[in-house]
This record gives C-alpha cells, sequence and structure tokens, in this order.
C-alpha cells in the first residue's frame, strides 16, 4: 500500500486524476468517438471553469478575502461579450475569418477591461472595509452580488439573451469519426494560454514572487516592506477580470444566456476552489479539469446525477484531504 | 430624541433600548396573535402567518450565525426538507393529521441527518470552507427537487389539502344560526383555526430557542464564538457543539417547513428552497441583529411587510416619476431588491449588530 502511494506521488501525484478520470471513463463508455468528444467537451468546459475559478482562489490565498461576489463579474463579463457581439453584427457573422477573430477579441476584450475596472472598484468600495472579518465579508459580498444581479436585470432585462457566435468558429473538425466543435478547442487553448501566463507570471516575475510569498505568510512580506495591499489590489483585479473573461467565453458557448447565469457557474466554481484547495493556481485547474470532464462523462452515463456528481466528488476529495488536493495556505 | 438620550449615561442608554426592544418585540407578538381579528383580509393573514414561520426560521438561523458565528447557506435545505416531507405525506396519505406527524417526522429525522453528515464532515474546517460547502449542497438540493419530479412535482411543486379542521368552511363554534359564531366580526371558522395552528406552533418553537440560548449550551456557543482556541482549550469540544447546534437548527428549520406547508397547502422550490429564500433569511437576520433572537422577530416583521407593502409604494414612486429620465427603471417594483441589497450593504458597514444589537449597546461580530 506505501509503495503504491510512493508510485502515485513519483509519477505527478494528484495531478493525475484527471488522467485516471478520463481512463475509467473510457473504460465505462467503450466507444472511443464518443470518448474522445465527451474529453474535448470536458477539458473545454474546465478551462473555462478554471478562467473564472482561478482569480476567486488567488484572491482568498493572498488577502484572506472570499468574495461571494464572484459570480457578478462571471455575469457581467457574459452579458458584455454577448452586447459587444452584437454590436459588431456583420463583423461576426460574414466570412471573414480576421474580421470574425477581431470581433471576438474585441468582444473578450471589453469583458475582461470591465472585470478588472469593476474589481477595482469592487474592492475599494465593497472588501476594504471589512477585512480580516470573514462573517462581514461574506454578507457583504452577498449583499454586492444581489445589487450586481439587480443591476444586470435593470440593464439586460430578465429574457435569455442570444449570443452571434462568430462563423469562423461555428461548426466541428471531423477526423475519422470523430467531430470535434471548433469553439471547445479554441476555449481550451485560450484557457491553457492564461494558465501559462499566470503560472510565468507566478513563477518567473518579481510580482509574481511577492504574491506567492504573500500567499505563504501575509505578515512576513508586509515586514519587508512591500506594500502587500497594493499587491491584493492588482490581485483582485485580475481575478475579477479573468473572471469577466471566462464569463464571456462561456457565454459563447451557451449561445444563450440569462441572469442566472453567474449563480449557475458559482456553484462549480466553489466546488472547483474546494476541489482544488484555497490560494492555489494549479490545484484550480486540476479541479476545474476534473468538474469538466466529470459533469460530461455523467451527463452522458447517468443524465439526471450531473449536477449531483460534482457534490458527490467535493465530498470524497474533502474526506481523502480536507484542506483540498494542492492547498497553497493551510487552512 | 437623540439629543436627550445622547446625554444619558451609557447604561441607562441601554438599558432604555433593551426596554424599547422587548416593547417592539411584545407589540409585534400580540398583533399576531390577534391577527385573525385584528388584521381579518386574506392577505394580512397570509403576511402575518408568514411572519410566524419566518420568525421561527429565522431565529433558527441566528442560533448558528449570531450565536455560534457558523455562516451556512443550506437553511433553505433543511426547511425544504420539512417542508416536502409533510407535503409528500399529505399528498400520498390524504389530509389528516397522521400523515402531517409522519411526514414532518420523516422530513425532521433527513434533516438530521443531512446535518450531521454536513457537520461532522466539514465543520472543523474554516467558517468560509463551510459557508462554500453549504452552498453547494444547498443547490444540489434544489436540483434534485426539481429532477425527482415524480416525487416531488419538479418545477412545479405540489399542491394538496390539509385536515378538514382547516378548512374555512368548517365552523369552530356553531352559532344559533347554524353558521360559524362570530367574534369582532371574524367568524370563528377553520380558517382561524388554520391560523392558530401555525401560531402557537411557531410560538413554542421560538420559547423552546429562548430556553436554548439560555441554556449552558448556549453559554459555550457563544464562548466559541467569540474565541475558539480558547473555548477548545478550556475543554469543551468545538466540533461536537458546532455539529449539535447545526442538528438542532435544522431540526428546527425543518418544523418551520411543515408549518409553512401546512398554511400555503402548496410546496415548491419557489417557496421553500429557492436561494431567494436564503437571501431572505440572511437580510432579515442582518437586519434584526444577529444574536439576539428577539432581533429576528423585529427583523422578520420589518422585511416581510416590506416585500408585502413597499412594492405597492415604489410602484407609485414610479408613476409618480414617469416623466423623469432613468428614475423610473430605478423605482420600478421588480427593482425592489436592488434597494434592499444596497440598505444591506449600508447595514453591515454602519450597523453590523442590526436594529436590535443597536438598540441593546451590543457591539458588531468582531
Amino acid at each position: 500500500m506505501k509503495t503504491l502511494a510512493a508510485t502515485f506521488e513519483r509519477f505527478g501525484g494528484v495531478m493525475l486524476l484527471p488522467a485516471i478520470l478520463a481512463l475509467i471513463a473510457f473504460l465505462a463508455i467503450g466507444r472511443p468517438s464518443t470518448w474522445v468528444t465527451l474529453t474535448v467537451a470536458g477539458l473545454a468546459m474546465g478551462m473555462m471553469i478554471f478562467l473564472m475559478a482561478s482569480g476567486l482562489s488567488l484572491i482568498f490565498g493572498l488577502m484572506d478575502v472570499l468574495n461571494f461576489g464572484h459570480s457578478a463579474f462571471v455575469s457581467f463579463g457574459a452579458f458584455i461579450a454577448a452586447s459587444a457581439l452584437s454590436f459588431l453584427g456583420v463583423w461576426v457573422s460574414g466570412g471573414n475569418a480576421l474580421l470574425n477573430i477581431l470581433a471576438l477579441m474585441a468582444a473578450i476584450a471589453a469583458a475582461t477591461a470591465f472585470g478588472a475596472l469593476a474589481g477595482w472598484a469592487f474592492e475599494h468600495v465593497i472588501v476594504k472595509p471589512v477585512y480580516k472579518d470573514h462573517l462581514r465579508q461574506i454578507l457583504i459580498t452577498m449583499g454586492a452580488l444581489i445589487v450586481a444581479d439587480e443591476i444586470i436585470l435593470m440593464v439586460w432585462g430578465g429574457s435569455p439573451v442570444p449570443v452571434p457566435r462568430p462563423a469562423v468558429l461555428t461548426g466541428s473538425i471531423v477526423i475519422g469519426d470523430v467531430s470535434i466543435e471548433v469553439y471547445r478547442i479554441f476555449a481550451f487553448l485560450l484557457g491553457l494560454a492564461v494558465y501559462v501566463a499566470m503560472h510565468l507570471a507566478l513563477n518567473r516575475t518579481r510580482i509574481g514572487l511577492l504574491i506567492r510569498a504573500g500567499v505563504e505568510n501575509r505578515e512576513m512580506v508586509e515586514a519587508l516592506g512591500f506594500r502587500i495591499d497594493r499587491l491584493f489590489i492588482a490581485v483582485f483585479m485580475a481575478g475579477s477580470a479573468l473572471a469577466a473573461m471566462g464569463g464571456a467565453m462561456w457565454a459563447g458557448y451557451q449561445s444563450l444566456i440569462t441572469p442566472a447565469i453567474g449563480a449557475e457557474m458559482m456553484i462549480l466554481v466553489f466546488i472547483v476552489v474546494i476541489i482544488g484547495g484555497l490560494g492555489s493556481v494549479e490545484g484550480s485547474l486540476l479541479g476545474a479539469l476534473l468538474v469538466g470532464l466529470l459533469a460530461n462523462y455523467v451527463a452522458f452515463l447517468f443524465p439526471k446525477m450531473s449536477l449531483a456528481s460534482n457534490m458527490i466528488l467535493m465530498m470524497a476529495i474533502l474526506l481523502w484531504r480536507p484542506y483540498g488536493l494542492k492547498p497553497a495556505v493551510k487552512g | 430624541m437623540t439629543s436627550v438620550t445622547a446625554t444619558l449615561p451609557l447604561a441607562a442608554r441601554h438599558r432604555a433600548g433593551r426596554f424599547l426592544v422587548y416593547a417592539i418585540v411584545l407589540a409585534i407578538g400580540a398583533a399576531l396573535a390577534f391577527a385573525p381579528f385584528l388584521f381579518p383580509d386574506v392577505r394580512a393573514q397570509e403576511v402575518a402567518a408568514r411572519i410566524c414561520v419566518f420568525v421561527v426560521l429565522v431565529a433558527s438561523y441566528d442560533l448558528l450565525i449570531g450565536y455560534t458565528g457558523i455562516v451556512s447557506f443550506a437553511h433553505t435545505m433543511f426547511f425544504g426538507l420539512g417542508a416536502y416531507g409533510a407535503a409528500i405525506a399529505l399528498k400520498t396519505m390524504g389530509p389528516g393529521f397522521d400523515a402531517i406527524l409522519l411526514g414532518g417526522a420523516l422530513g425532521v429525522v433527513a434533516a438530521v441527518l443531512l446535518a450531521v453528515l454536513i457537520g461532522l464532515l466539514s465543520l472543523r474546517v474554516k467558517a468560509i470552507f463551510f459557508a462554500m460547502v453549504t452552498l453547494a449542497a444547498a443547490s444540489v438540493m434544489m436540483v434534485l427537487a426539481s429532477q425527482l419530479s415524480d416525487f416531488t412535482g419538479g418545477e412545479d411543486g405540489m399542491t394538496f389539502s390539509v385536515p378538514r379542521l382547516f378548512s374555512p368552511a368548517q365552523p369552530l363554534v356553531t352559532g344559533d344560526d347554524g353558521k360559524a359564531l362570530r367574534l369582532f366580526g371574524t367568524a370563528l371558522n377553520g380558517r382561524v383555526a388554520h391560523y392558530y395552528f401555525v401560531f402557537l406552533s411557531s410560538f413554542v418553537l421560538f420559547l423552546v430557542m429562548l430556553r436554548i440560548v439560555a441554556s449552558p449550551l448556549g453559554t459555550v456557543l457563544e464562548a466559541i464564538r467569540e474565541n475558539e482556541m480558547r473555548a477548545e482549550a478550556i475543554g469543551y469540544r468545538v466540533v461536537a457543539y458546532r455539529t449539535a447546534i447545526f442538528c438542532i437548527a435544522a431540526i428546527i428549520a425543518a418544523f418551520a417547513g411543515i408549518l409553512r406547508a401546512v398554511w400555503l397547502k402548496y410546496t415548491g422550490p419557489d417557496v421553500v428552497l429557492s436561494f431567494d429564500i436564503m437571501l431572505d433569511i440572511l437580510l432579515m437576520v442582518v437586519i434584526g441583529g444577529m444574536g439576539t433572537l428577539y432581533g429576528a422577530v423585529i427583523g422578520v416583521a420589518v422585511m416581510t411587510l416590506a416585500q408585502y407593502y413597499l412594492k405597492d409604494v415604489m410602484a407609485a414612486g414610479a408613476s409618480l416619476a414617469a416623466d423623469v429620465p432613468l428614475l423610473p427603471g430605478l423605482l420600478n417594483p421588480d427593482r425592489w431588491l436592488l434597494w434592499l441589497g444596497v440598505v444591506f450593504i449600508l447595514l453591515v458597514y454602519f450597523f453590523p449588530a442590526g436594529i436590535a444589537g443597536t438598540l441593546m449597546g451590543k457591539g458588531g461580530h468582531k
């Protein structure tokens, strides 16, 4: 048993879990083409959730602030991207691939920029007065979530909003008898790019070093003379921007969005953050991939169990590792 | 008023504040106790019954958030278990008190089991972690309720009938003319019995909770809230106490769910499980004041009255301001939650102790 555990750790430890899950699913599903389609869908979904979850996790890790209003950024990102895409009309629907990409980039950029700005305002108005007070943090960010949801309802109304998808990203690629939606590949690649960028920024730059040090021991970094509150504002803005970007991507994936989008995603995001361990980017990626893959496999194998399966996954992982798979802060 | 109270010494001011709180709570209690005679119209009855049930629900939530410092988002889950237990039993066994008893008991047992499971699994970790776990659990319960539609009626919920004693056609005391006797202009029929069933049950549950917080258990809970490490060091097993109060709160919430189902003769995700209900509970407990059960009474009364009557005021305001740009949109009756959210944020900033807590001079939680 011990040697088994040691071997498991040597080959990557918990990072192997998504691969193991995919393998089990392969045996359970039995048809390679279906399995490939589901796996790609799961990876794409996982990457989009990762965008939303990583910021939340990092914000918590650095400043011990849990933002229950994080889903507001997801909703705003989704709706702003939808509005931007409808505004750019011909660019989106036309056959010109370059214009398509430009329009999509513009929409995602608009959502991300809004996320960063709103994050700055949110941090100043809502979060700053209640540092180090968990109960009031939860309450006040909850209140902010109510207000944000109402503003979305006021601006965009309660009925579903269609999201036009750029022509170049519609349709699917067929390899043999496997068909893969282009948008899923795009979502996966974007998520991967963001992860690599975050990884490099955290591990190769001076600011990243400070952030990691801050997550590990905030007081020590402050004592050494660094203004960790400024750093925190930057992280908060980046996290909110990522949430908005994830929302924008998710909007394009769903192609019809309602104001409930934030609340729906929030549950998954929480589960991901809990599974991954608070404060860790790798943990968020791991959790997001697990949740995305499991959601898609289970939706195919036992359609009724879809959301409950993630809950069961969370329970199981909490029993095994009470602080998540790869925690950066000890609870 | 403020200038007078400001000159008083602090202790006297707090005594006066406490007296004021008791007076308000007594007035609310009296209004509820005689509601069928004071406010005979149907809508007011509805409001009164809702206040009764929510006082129990919010007070039980206050046991968690105010007394012990546990933030849970799963309270509607337990509320829903009680409501669905009673509803399913009344639907399958037909209207009768045995159905209410059996279904209610099953709902309460389910609530306790779930509470023990969640509590032991996750109450040993950080408060914030627990909040996230309960939020996820509650949303799964909501999805289950709408997916298991054979049992629960799905999104539409289920309607059922209640024992005949509660029907408006059932006279309690028959007068000379063979109809229900009238007292202060209100016919003593089943509707009155129905209301008093809800009121008296809520009253008893509220008294039970008052007893709990006055007991040694309540003191230990407050100690845990104030300083967990010290409580543990003195020798109290924090996880056990937390799990215990989480179960007690779950039981009481399930009872409140039974009352809600029996009063409405309907149970569905929107009235017992939805996240909006959870938000209502949260707003009520914060507005009233965390850490005092009397605060729960005040918070529920204020919020419920606002919910039922503020919309009318806002509609009137919107039609008055129809020519001003933007203002009608802000005053749209559907946007009342926006204003409530703003008020909520301001309250958490400036009066974290809520109405009752501020009046009684209790500080906010650290």
